[in-house]
């Protein structure tokens, strides 16, 4: 693949032109007939293009990063990689892995064996410069049936001196890997060891493992429960038992490959390279490290990087990559990189042209290169939280290299402004008892009553006694709580009163985890401010203070394994113990059900505003809905995911062939929990993905090793990676999905990508059917996806792994190198959230608990009955104001202006100023639409609840009801009717110029 | 009427060494004369039933309940007028009540030659006439009579000292306007747990919203607290959210720790209720 990066390198092809190629969109019309041509030649391996891009960056930075964390994937596998051990198999968590799915191999590819073997080269490439190494001996030559590629690499070898025909010479490092140290490995350390790379030995290809796509290594995040299921022991087991027969010849290519590179040692007199591996060694990493300046003006080859970071920006932004934040992790690694193993800046002789010079030279490159990535990612970045925006701005090395970047997103900053959507008051409430289903009558006896009485106490004895004692050491919830669980569910089992505990037990879970504070996650906008209160030096105390703190709270790196945050917990630990087939099953009815009614809910529940006033402030309330239900479904999925795949889950997939076909077959037959498919289908249909999608994301983290074999599962994946394809964030428009709808999806999706059971190479692959995303959205209705119903707060609550952007940021602030491999886990403010939760509540405070307590408590149609009248009657009242009183406004304001302009003649002053006046004038007025807007609530709305609320319903209840509907609209009508004065003053205007625009509502 | 566990821990003490007697009690409530009399009196009572509680065993074990039965035959053979029955159970520190029902119950299963029903039992304790023999009717009478801790006699008293502060409680709610369900419509309507009152609005009392309001016209130990939890505030709190105990005699201030977790205890009718307001614009 080297070749089309080679390529653009030289300026053969454009690399507008070479993305098109890749995201395999039309040709244009001004593309040069070369340009086509050469890249039709490359087309078999088309796909390869990226996993080979983002590894070939991953190996150079290797040598920068060495002291970094690992980036994702990268550096760690090399040590377990060496060309010189004995061909390991694949190890067991990855190799296996890798046998999951079978592509189905491109048409153009005559010979299955030739894509494989040059797949395998490349995604077995384990160290830096394994990857070319497979490039050179084994695919072209072992293979040797693959014409375009051998002709397309051609002049490449003619170009480069010492490489008669295909033998290549390869790079420097890849042949110093047999004498050096793996330099770009990461050094014996926790980070080292904890963060296996999914990068993989060489797997061998062969007709009984032709199945067994090796992985793509650099998607490989450091997943941390990959280590336990990776037994060290299968490292050093050679291949021997189990060893199909074909591997041998694995071995033997393996042999070759080594002399025919040690023939080329020979062959080539004079490395073309240097060799950056006999550098200085690396640098102490306990020792201080001062980070390196970097300076524009060293940068070595400005316009190598400058055409690589393009076409690596390209890549991005045409979500040719699995992950994107991975890769602004990535970049941001590379933008804080402390310092570089240095190469000898003599030997460097740069070759434009060619790939074998090492990319990043020097720190300044590196920096250099980030930055330029930077600047085109501009647009996502503007999008992060204000800490990471800030964070971003104060970089030193950012403002050296781009003054330009760093007064956009000073300016982003600036503007950014922290919408809170999400207010949900966090509550360990009991879930209420309800006369209509939890009463006597619901019951088919009264034993059964009685015994769900008793469960009902003891399930929140299990639950109180978890609250007080999960925290405590050495505390375990199978002892402690158990056998007590277990005999709740005997009896439940005994009166068959399964359905009503879980029905509980649903309903506890939504209570106490779908508020973010329930899910143990940091409340966002804390921590920023935090760190940047305390400015750099005190950082470094903090960090030396994390240091001494035994176990730091890990954030668990940019693509953390699905995991049972906070009270979560409780309640996946409760279905383990129970282990109560039961229970089980009717907790998946239950949830299948719960899911498809939330997934069906219609939403928006009202037209976007009719007038492009009103919108404003229903889509707060909107917001806030969607976020509900979306986080409840999120929730819902996940658990269902869980509780699903429980009995087939196992840390590893299954080893053989034959096993592998049977449990495929066995499986294949159970038909799904839920129809996902069929859901995502009818989502993307209706345009509602940013609903269905981040829950089913949810639900499909959970699958076992089994589950992308099935063609249902495969299908449902298949889905996901052309929706992924299709969400390009820079496309806007009409029907376009809005931006931060597009990147939660993005976000989310990318992470699935990275679960460890998802095969790797799945990614990558050709084109398949993709008939079933043929939707005709033509017909359909402006959806979910085209309103602003994602927000960031909601984008950081589902994604909080986004949040290691801004840690990784201020990790380079404090001027840390710490043991956890350079980045500083920030001490979690949790204090802050902590005090704040114990300080006594404010009156208002007081007053919504009062309100969410009696809405609590009351059967849930009375809150659907107020909200509806509130929105309704809100609604009403700001259309009553606008026809009366800002029409009045809007005129005054009119004849207000024709004074001004006959007063002051032609010489019309400053508009903003002119506004001012107006506004000052007017404003009074304005006040009194509150006043008008009150009054008319009042009026209204006793008499609609009313009519609504069943007879029955007590007086009091209907009373509050009223009363609070009166309340929540009046706040609410008070910020139409500022709003709608305002307004009054810019309509007046309008006609003449156009004005700076009106503030949102929601900021005031 | 809140009593630190060291003030309640002392008055304990002292009631160890007193038999339970009106005349203690007075003593008592020298001893103590800030506590209230219905305070006291409570505790005292309680104290009287752990330490019931703890000799029950030794009264019931088939030789002593032969040997007051014969103590009780030989006395009213010698005088069926004096209060035999009434002075063995003092002299052997038992409840009187309870000693009239170990011979009742021995009576009558010498007489009909089989156990007698609890249900006859307690018939006959509650309304002595019922009793085929006079005799042991005047002596049980005399028992039911002198129990000032035990017995139907007290029974009755406590339901109504109870009942009359849930009267109480009630004309609190409705003067102060709150709306509730009693326990009576709650069990009309098939809740399977009723506190005596539950709020139809939540209020907030000290900053913690109340759902619920338990009366308990005694004094909340730790041993009755405890069962109380068990048995009704914690279902309650399962059931409705947190809600508010009142022991009209007083509790022990280390008891009331569930405050944040949703159970409040206060020792009367807290008087800052916040309610949810009307307007708040």
């Amino acid at each position: 693949m080297a070749a089309v990066l080679e390529s653009l390198l030289r300026e053969e092809v454009s690399v507008a032109a070479a993305v098109r190629w890749v995201a395999r969109r039309p040709q244009r019309s001004e593309e040069s007939p070369g340009e086509a041509a050469a890249l039709r030649a490359l087309q078999p391996l088309r796909k390869d293009f990226v996993p080979f891009l983002l590894n070939f960056l991953r190996e150079q930075s290797g040598r920068v990063l060495p002291q970094g964390p690992p980036t994702p994937a990268k550096a760690p596998g090399a040590a377990a990689a060496l060309p010189g051990r004995p061909a390991g198999p694949a190890r067991a968590g990855r190799g296996a892995r890798s046998q999951l799915f079978p592509a189905p191999e491109p048409p153009a590819a005559a010979a299955a064996e030739a894509p494989l073997a040059r797949r395998g080269g490349r995604r077995r490439g384990a160290g830096p410069g394994r990857e070319r190494g497979g490039r050179g001996a084994p695919e072209d030559g072992g293979g040797g049936d693959s014409p375009p590629w051998a002709g397309a690499r051609r002049p490449r070898g003619a170009g480069s001196p010492g490489s008669p025909g295909r033998a290549l010479p390869d790079p420097p490092n890849l042949r110093n890997l047999e004498e050096f140290p793996p330099v770009g490995s990461v050094p014996p350390g926790p980070a080292g060891r904890t963060k296996p790379s999914r990068r993989i030995n060489p797997t061998p290809v062969s007709e009984e493992r032709s199945l067994s796509k090796p992985k793509t290594c650099f998607t490989s995040p450091p997943i941390s429960c990959v280590p336990s299921s990776q037994p060290s022991a299968l490292d050093t087991s050679p291949w021997g038992l189990g060893l199909p027969p074909g591997c041998r010849s694995l071995q033997e290519e393996r042999a070759m490959l080594r002399k025919e590179r040690s023939k080329q040692l020979q062959q080539s007199p004079a490395p073309t390279c240097p060799l950056p591996e006999s550098g200085p060694p690396l640098p102490s990493r306990t020792g201080s490290l001062a980070a390196e300046p970097a300076d524009p003006a060293r940068v070595s080859s400005r316009q190598r990087l400058e055409v690589v970071a393009l076409v690596y920006s390209s890549c991005i932004a045409e979500n040719l990559v699995p992950n994107l934040f991975l890769e602004l992790y990535f970049v941001l690694q590379l933008l804080t990189a402390r310092r570089m193993v240095a190469a000898k800046d003599s030997d460097v002789e740069p070759s434009q042209d060619s790939l074998e010079s090492p990319l990043f030279q020097s720190i300044h490159d590196c920096v250099f290169f980030a930055v330029q990535v930077l600047e085109h990612q501009f647009q996502i970045l503007s999008y992060l939280d204000k800490g990471t925006l800030k964070l971003l701005a104060e970089n030193e090395r950012l403002l050296c290299f781009s003054p330009a970047l760093q007064g956009r997103l000073r300016a982003a900053y600036e503007g950014s402004v922290a919408k809170v959507s999400l207010t949900m008051p966090p509550s360990a409430q009991a879930v209420s008892f309800q006369p209509e289903t939890d009463n006597r009558a619901n019951f088919s006896s009264d034993r059964a009553f009685h015994t769900f009485k008793k469960q009902r106490d003891v399930f929140y004895e299990v639950l109180r006694e978890w609250e007080d004692r999960h925290e405590e050491p050495g505390w375990d919830f199978e002892k402690g709580l158990g056998s007590r669980i277990r005999a709740m569910m005997s009896q439940l089992s005994a009166a068959c009163s399964h359905s009503h505990f879980v029905r509980l037990f649903q309903k506890q879970l939504l209570q106490m985890c779908q508020s973010p504070g329930g899910a143990g996650g940091p409340v966002l906008g804390e921590a920023p401010d935090v760190l940047n209160m305390l400015g750099a030096d005190k950082l470094g105390r903090l960090r030396r203070l994390q240091e001494r703190l035994a176990a730091p709270p890990s954030g668990g790196g940019p693509c953390p394994p699905p995991t049972f945050p906070g009270c979560q917990g409780f309640f996946k630990d409760f279905i383990l113990s129970a282990s109560s087939f039961q229970f089980n099953q009717h907790l998946m009815d239950s949830l299948s059900l719960k899911i498809q009614e939330l997934n069906g809910l219609p939403l928006p529940q009202h037209e976007p505003g009719d007038e492009d006033g009103e919108s404003d402030v229903d889509w707060q309330g909107e917001r806030r809905q969607f976020a509900v239900v979306l986080l409840s479904l999120r929730l819902l999925a996940k658990f269902l995911g869980f509780v699903a795949f429980l009995p087939y889950r196992g840390p590893e997939p299954p080893q053989s062939r034959e096993l592998q076909d049977s449990f495929v077959a066995l499986r294949s037959q159970v038909p799904p929990v839920l129809d996902v498919r069929a859901l995502l289908q009818q989502g993307l249909q209706a345009q509602r993905a940013v609903l269905t999608v981040p829950w089913l994301v949810e639900f499909l983290s959970f699958a076992d090793h089994i589950v992308p074999l099935l063609d249902y599962y495969r299908s449902v994946f298949t889905l996901l990676l052309h929706l992924h394809r299709s969400l390009v964030l820079s496309w806007e428009g009409e029907g376009e999905m809005c931006f931060l709808n597009k990147l939660l999806l993005l976000a989310v999706l990318g992470w699935l990508f990275q679960i460890p059971t998802v095969p790797e190479d799945f990614f990558f692959l050709e084109e398949c059917q993709v008939d079933a995303l043929e939707v005709d959205t033509a017909t359909s209705e402006r959806g979910l996806d085209s309103v602003p119903v994602v927000d960031q707060q909601l984008l950081y609550t589902c994604c909080p792994y986004i949040g290691e952007l801004r840690k990784l940021l201020a990790s380079w602030v404090s001027g840390s190198s710490g043991r956890s491999g350079g980045f500083v886990r920030k001490i979690t403010p949790t204090t802050t959230t902590g005090l704040g939760a114990q300080l006594p509540p404010s009156s208002q405070g007081l007053q919504a608990q009062l309100a969410q307590a009696f809405f609590h408590n009351q059967p849930p149609s009375l809150r659907r009955t107020v909200e509806f009248v509130a929105e309704r009657i809100g609604s009403n009242c700001v259309k009553h104001i606008k026809a009366t009183l800002v029409a009045d406004l809007v005129r005054q304001a009119e004849s207000l202006l024709q004074e001004q302009r006959v007063t002051q003649g032609q010489e019309v002053g400053d508009p903003a100023q002119l506004l001012e006046i107006l506004y000052s004038q007017l404003c009074p007025h304005g006040a009194q639409a509150l006043t008008q807007g009150r009054e008319f609530c009042q009026r209204k709305s006793p008499g609609a609840v009313r009519a609504l609320l069943p007879e029955e319903t007590p007086a009091a209840v209907c009373s509050r009801a009223e009363a609070w509907n009166q309340q929540a609209r009046v706040v609410c009508a008070r910020a139409c009717m500022f709003s709608a004065a305002q307004r009054a003053l810019l309509w007046g205007w309008r006609p003449r110029r156009p004005v700076r625009g009106c503030q949102p509502i929601s900021q005031r | 009427m809140i009593l630190t566990k060291a003030q309640y821990d002392e008055i304990a003490q002292c009631l160890v060494s007193v038999p339970p007697t009106r005349q203690s009690l007075r003593k008592l409530k020298q001893r103590f004369p800030s506590q209230s009399q219905a305070t006291l009196l409570s505790i005292f009572s309680q104290e009287y039933q752990k330490h019931i509680k703890r000799t029950h065993s030794k009264h019931h074990t088939s030789e002593a309940i032969e040997s007051y039965y014969q103590r009780y035959l030989n006395g009213v053979v010698k005088n069926g007028a004096a209060p035999v029955l009434l002075e063995l159970a003092n002299e052997v520190e038992y409840a009187p009540s309870l000693m009239a029902r170990i011979i009742l119950e021995r009576f009558l299963q010498e007489r009909d030659e089989t156990p007698p029903s609890k249900s006859v039992i307690n018939s006959m304790l509650r309304d002595p006439s019922q009793i085929p023999d006079g005799v042991l009717a005047n002596q049980v009478y005399q028992c039911i009579v002198n129990d000032c801790c035990y017995g139907p006699l007290v029974d009755c008293i406590k339901h109504a000292i109870g009942h009359e502060h849930e009267i109480l409680l009630r004309d609190l709610l409705l003067e102060k306007n709150l709306s509730f369900l009693d326990e009576d419509q709650l069990r009309a309507k098939g809740y399977d747990k009723t506190p005596d009152f539950i709020l139809q609005v939540p209020v907030a009392v000290e900053g913690h919203i109340i759902h619920w309001i338990e009366s308990k016209a005694s004094f909340g130990d730790e041993c009755s607290h405890h069962a109380y939890l068990h048995d009704q505030f914690w279902s309650y709190w399962n059931r409705f959210g947190p809600g508010l105990v009142i022991y009209w005699y007083g509790f022990i201030q280390e008891l009331d720790c569930n405050r944040e977790r949703g159970i409040l205890l206060k020792a009367c009718f807290p008087t800052d209720i916040i309610t949810l307001c009307h307007s708040t614009a």
